[in-house]
C-alpha cells in the first residue's frame, strides 16, 4: 500500500505537503541530497520530461541548477536557486529563482519508529504571488500531463452556464 | 476563492475519473434529469445509475430531489474552481514524485542491508584468522 499524499492551502501564500516514507529520515534526507539519487523521482514519468543536467550542492549556501527537457519542446527548462539551510536528515530550504515570485521551499523530515514524516511548505512572498501561481495553472513543472488538460476542457464544461 | 477540506476533493475527482460519470456530468450540464432518463440515455440499469449518481452526489458535483416517484438530478452547488483543480494537480505531481522516492528508499535500504551483512562477514572471518 502507498502512503498518502495530502495536500493543503495553509495560509494566504502558503501551500503544505505531508507524505510519510518507511524509511528511516537519514535515507530520505540522502535520496534527497545526492544529485545522482534525486534524479531517480524528482520528474513523474507521466510528464513525459528527463533531465538534461542536475546540479545540485546541497549545503547551507550551496546552490543548485537543474535542467529538464521534453521531446516535444525545443527549449530546454531550467529551475535553480540556493539552499539556505541545510541540516542533514532533517531540513533543507530552498529558493525557487526561475521565476520572480517564487516559493522559498522548507521540507523537514521527522522519524517516528522507522518511518519518516516529510512535510513540505512552499511560503510565497505575497498572497498575490500564490494566487497568480494558481491562475497560470502551472504546477512548477510547466508542462502538465494530458489527463489534467482533460480535466481542465471538463472543468471548463462545467464551470461554464 | 473558495476554500475546501481536502477529503471532498479527493472524493470529487474520485468521482470524475469515470468516464460514464462525466458524461452524465456533461449531459446534467445541458438540462437536468431524472435517474431513469440517464440510465435509458447511458444504457444501464436502474441501480447501475443509481449508483454513479450516488458518488456524483457524495462528491457534492450532483445534488438530487425525489418528486412522488420521480428523482431529478441536477449539478450540485460544488463546482471545481481553478483553485481546487491547481491544488489537485500539484498533489498528484508531489503524490507521483513521492511514489518514485518510495522506490528509491527500498533500493538505499536493501543496498545498506548488503552493506551491513557484507561488513559482519568480513568481521567473522577475520575473527577466525
Amino acid at each position: 500500500m502507498k502512503n498518502s499524499t495530502k495536500v493543503e492551502r495553509t495560509s494566504e501564500r502558503e501551500i503544505v505537503v505531508t507524505r510519510t516514507f518507511d524509511a528511516p529520515a537519514r535515507l530520505v534526507f540522502e535520496a534527497w541530497s545526492k544529485p545522482e539519487l534525486f534524479q531517480r523521482w524528482w520528474i513523474p514519468k507521466t510528464l513525459g520530461m528527463s533531465f538534461v543536467s542536475c546540479e545540485a550542492d546541497v549545503r547551507t549556501g550551496g546552490s543548485y541548477h537543474f535542467v529538464f527537457r521534453h521531446p516535444n519542446f525545443e527549449q530546454p527548462m531550467a529551475f535553480f536557486g540556493k539552499y539556505v539551510e541545510v541540516v542533514p536528515h532533517s531540513r533543507i530550504v530552498w529558493t525557487n529563482e526561475e521565476s520572480g515570485d517564487g516559493p522559498v521551499s522548507t521540507v523537514t523530515f521527522e522519524e517516528q519508529s522507522g518511518k519518516t514524516l516529510l512535510v513540505l511548505r512552499e511560503r510565497y512572498p505575497s498572497k498575490q504571488a500564490l494566487d497568480d501561481a494558481i491562475a497560470s495553472g502551472s504546477v512548477g513543472t510547466d508542462a502538465a500531463p494530458e489527463q489534467f488538460e482533460q480535466l481542465d476542457e471538463l472543468l471548463g464544461t462545467l464551470v461554464s452556464p | 476563492m473558495v476554500q475546501r477540506h481536502p477529503t471532498h476533493l479527493d472524493a470529487a475527482f474520485a468521482a470524475i475519473s469515470d468516464a460514464t460519470r462525466r458524461g452524465i456530468l456533461e449531459r446534467l450540464g445541458r438540462a437536468d434529469a431524472s435517474i431513469s432518463e440517464l440510465a435509458g440515455q447511458f444504457r444501464m440499469t436502474l441501480t447501475g445509475m443509481k449508483k454513479h449518481v450516488g458518488v456524483l452526489e457524495e462528491a457534492g458535483l450532483v445534488t438530487t430531489e425525489k418528486v412522488g416517484r420521480v428523482r431529478t438530478c441536477r449539478l450540485g452547488e460544488h463546482r471545481l474552481d481553478d483553485e481546487a483543480a491547481w491544488i489537485e494537480s500539484y498533489r498528484q505531481l508531489w503524490e507521483a514524485r513521492f511514489d518514485a522516492l518510495d522506490k528509491v528508499l527500498e533500493d538505499l535500504k536493501r543496498e545498506k542491508h548488503r552493506e551491513r551483512t557484507r561488513k559482519s562477514t568480513r568481521r567473522r572471518t577475520r575473527r577466525r584468522t
